[in-house]
């Protein structure tokens, strides 16, 4: 029996290989979120819907590959891409509780999607001037990506938030529940403090601010309102996840651990 | 009359025809919105060549959906969207008086002269 320390680690050492934490916490983000994405497969409301969220899916889970691999040479322990996607169990992810809460309907998907987009183009356009180049070059091809997806879910936020009653009252409904999931996005902590020594520096009160700008913009926009903050969610960065991670994962990684090495 | 009313965006009557042809049917309703006809270049200078069309409710979801449908694989470099509604077509009935006088009319054709040598035969 391992305890729970054992597995998610102690802060000291999550801080001392910062690094590779603060890469599993850019990496895991977009790979549930990614999945979470890749559900709506043949179940889009139109066909070009569909497609479109699968692209955005694969740029999701591309983005993440990267980021796995780069994680894996940081922690030195010979785990690749692979080995850290299917290979670690849900108190080891280190995504925020955001992207790992069921689909809900469309309304939910595109709000959330909204929300995690408009934050994670502010972060890559902060992290690909970063002195740690490897990571610097993943984020200057996934900011045009995002960029992307980002017009994408804007769009849908206006026409769903400005549409008819019953689109925009599921819209406002998705934005009060994913609302207190937001603060995670922007916590900061001792692995922040270390990796910034290491030329990965994010001022996350910075980017809430902008964010908060960008999305009360489109909301606004919208007629859509911005949710009262309130108590926030945490966790996520340190292994505690809510209870529809591991579901996720089952079903993301049941087909590697069944057939190990399998190659296709 | 569509075409000469030049930028009128496309309504949900536009795609009215379709779904009374097809009243049976899902595809073509008003839920998918109105139909747009997709033109892609895939290189400086070449021509925008019809790829295809999709549906969307305004112009910019038919811009998104036609780069996720026609260029999510480096197929272009450029993408016009143009409302279904606003092309004229030629009818099938027309065939007869558009196209067949060209037939027998060898002289329209500049098969008279010899290429030069050097010169490239397209």
């Amino acid at each position: 029996m391992t305890t729970r320390t054992e597995v998610a680690g102690t802060r000291e050492a999550r801080v001392a290989n910062a690094a590779f934490e603060h890469l599993l916490r850019l990496a895991d983000d977009r790979l549930v979120l990614g999945h979470r994405l890749s559900e709506w497969c043949a179940h889009g409301p139109i066909l070009e819907e569909d497609i479109a969220l699968s692209n955005i899916a694969l740029d999701l889970v591309g983005q993440s590959s990267a980021l796995l691999a780069l994680a894996g040479e940081a922690e030195g322990r010979e785990r690749d891409a692979d080995a850290l996607a299917y290979f670690r169990d849900e108190i080891a992810f280190r995504n925020v509780q955001l992207v790992e809460l069921p689909r809900g309907d469309f309304g939910f998907t595109i709000a959330r999607q909204f929300l995690f987009d408009a934050y994670s183009v502010l972060l890559w356009d902060a992290l690909q001037h970063a002195r740690h180049k490897p990571l610097a070059g993943i984020a200057a091809k996934a900011l045009k990506e995002d960029k992307y997806h980002l017009r994408h879910s804007s769009d849908w936020m206006l026409k769903l938030g400005d549409g008819t009653a019953e689109s925009h009252a599921r819209a406002q409904r998705s934005l009060d529940e994913l609302w207190r999931y937001t603060g995670e996005l922007f916590e900061s902590d001792a692995v922040d403090a270390a990796v910034a020594r290491q030329g990965i520096r994010v001022d996350h009160e910075a980017l809430r601010a902008q964010w908060r700008e960008m999305v009360a913009d489109v909301l606004h926009r919208a007629t859509l309102a911005v949710p009262a903050d309130g108590p926030m969610a945490t966790g996520g960065r340190t292994g505690c996840h809510t209870e529809f991670l591991g579901h996720l994962l089952a079903e993301m990684q049941i087909v590697a651990r069944s057939h190990p090495g399998a190659s296709w | 009359m569509a075409a000469r009313e030049g930028k009128r965006a496309p309504t949900a009557r536009d795609a009215q025809p379709q779904a009374n042809a097809g009243a049976a049917s899902p595809v073509g309703t008003d839920s998918e919105g109105p139909l747009w006809e997709v033109f892609t270049q895939s290189a400086q200078g070449a021509p925008h060549e019809h790829a295809g069309s999709v549906h969307a409710a305004d112009a910019e979801q038919a811009l998104q959906n036609a780069r996720d449908v026609y260029a999510r694989r480096g197929e272009a470099i450029s993408i016009w969207v143009v409302p279904s509604a606003a092309i004229v077509a030629s009818s099938p009935g027309d065939a007869g008086p558009f196209f067949d006088p060209a037939n027998d009319k060898a002289y329209r054709h500049p098969q008279f002269y010899k290429t030069p040598r050097g010169v490239r035969v397209f």
